[in-house]
């Protein structure tokens, strides 16, 4: 067991060391774009959904627990059947992962926005009725920072997550981190499955870090 | 949706069905094995607490496809690869979930056991506990929805519940079994979720009729 795990990581430190995986169409570099643009594209189009949705829900105060369980129910749905099942329907294409990615990128948002616009003290929102604000003006000046730092936290639970999942793309023909894990499993070489592990957990601990940097930067002074 | 392949395939349909159920049960019941005592050692010594989310949060991060193929040379094509797998995933949220409610308990509570005589035991299974457990059972539903989903995943090295169904299905080429395992997945999901629930309202009789 000892020296399997010695030439394992001679393995993954060979792979690494090679100047063609660094290089062209199926290197390292080539294989993290792909993963990092389908990461991209479904969290914005999720953020756009699931964002709107929790704030207005929580603005508003009505419908909210009922969003909150359907969106918890949401975390259920596989997202490897999901990638299989829109894949057979439409084809082979990004669609199926982007479906996917999408839907896991949703629940997270929605509940986040929606507890962090409820949890806005109710002495302020009085504050800013009394004040003469109107409904609109709460919700951009007075709620909306207040509730930022939640909101953010759900968006950095749900790109992380959907870092993670991108891998299955590669199940279904496509590029990203996930081909070192399928490509690797199919022909029992570990050090490349090792190696495409190492890539994206490294890239979700960077999304990790870049969004609890964003966070820092865009939450209120008054609320730090 | 061919419910022809259903009625000729229902010995597959419970089979996976069962290991389904069985994994995430397991997973669940391990994975709370190991954060109770964790997050019992965190809020006594705070210190802990920090380097415990970092580790367990870090398993987190790990893609769960990953994971399932790194442990594959030490447990194989088994069982005990999804399980390992899946008890690790669990960790994270319930650890922080055990701790959050724990440490939401109020100090005068605390101290007032402590003014009755309650040694450290009977003070955490008598008081600390119960008014614990929404924390907790908020935790254990977030886990076990999570992980009915990551289950599928484990398909891949073998072991997967319903997402052998999603396999057959791409395979095939055929759309039914992808059907069947989807609606089961998120029906047992809910399934669950009500359960866990009931078991709350069941549990903390005096939190009925205050909201």
């Amino acid at each position: 067991m000892n020296s399997d795990f010695m030439s394992l990581m001679a393995g993954v430190i060979h792979f690494f060391s090679q100047p063609m995986n660094w290089q062209g169409p199926g290197s390292i570099p080539a294989h993290i774009i792909e993963h990092v643009t389908y990461v991209l594209i479904s969290t914005l189009i999720g953020a756009a959904i699931a964002l709107p949705v929790g704030i207005g829900l929580g603005h508003s105060g009505r419908g909210g627990l009922m969003a909150i369980n359907i969106s918890n129910i949401g975390r259920a749905i596989p997202s490897f059947g999901v990638i299989i099942l829109v894949f057979l329907l439409v084809g082979y294409g990004v669609i199926p992962v982007i479906v996917a990615l999408v839907a896991l990128a949703i629940p997270p948002m929605v509940t986040n926005s929606y507890v962090g616009m409820r949890e806005v003290d109710p002495t302020v929102r009085q504050a800013a009725v009394a004040l003469g604000m109107t409904g609109w003006q709460r919700l951009w000046q007075v709620e909306l920072p207040i509730a930022l730092p939640l909101i953010m936290a759900g968006v950095r639970t749900s790109a992380v997550q959907v870092m993670s999942t991108a891998t299955l793309a590669a199940y279904v023909g496509l590029g990203g981190l996930g081909r070192y894990l399928i490509d690797g499993l199919a022909v029992r070489d570990l050090a490349q499955v090792l190696v495409g592990a190492i890539l994206v957990a490294v890239l979700a601990v960077v999304t990790e870090l870049l969004f609890a940097g964003l966070q820092k930067l865009i939450t209120a002074r008054g609320l730090q | 949706m061919n419910w022809g392949w259903v009625a000729s395939n229902t010995h597959q349909i419970t089979a996976a069905l069962l290991q389904h159920v069985q994994l995430v049960g397991l997973s669940l019941l391990f994975g709370f094995l190991i954060a109770f005592p964790l997050a019992l050692l965190a809020v006594r010594w705070p210190r802990l607490y920090g380097p415990s989310l970092a580790v367990t949060g870090v398993m987190f991060t790990i893609p769960s496809l990953a994971l399932f193929i790194l442990l594959m040379p030490f447990t194989g094509l088994s069982m005990a690869t999804s399980l390992i797998g899946l008890t690790l995933y669990t960790l994270l949220i319930l650890f922080r979930n055990i701790v959050q409610g724990l440490r939401g308990v109020s100090p005068s509570v605390r101290e007032a056991a402590r003014a009755l005589g309650y040694t450290r035991a009977r003070r955490l299974f008598a008081v600390e506990l119960p008014i614990a457990l929404p924390v907790i059972v908020a935790g254990i539903r977030i886990a076990a929805v999570t992980i009915i989903g990551m289950v599928t995943v484990t398909a891949l090295i073998g072991q997967g519940g319903l997402g052998q169904l999603f396999i057959t299905g791409f395979t095939l080429s055929f759309t039914t079994p992808l059907i069947v395992g989807f609606v089961l997945s998120v029906a047992l999901a809910v399934a669950v979720d009500l359960a866990l629930v009931a078991v709350l309202y069941w549990l903390t009789p005096w939190q009925r009729g205050i909201r």
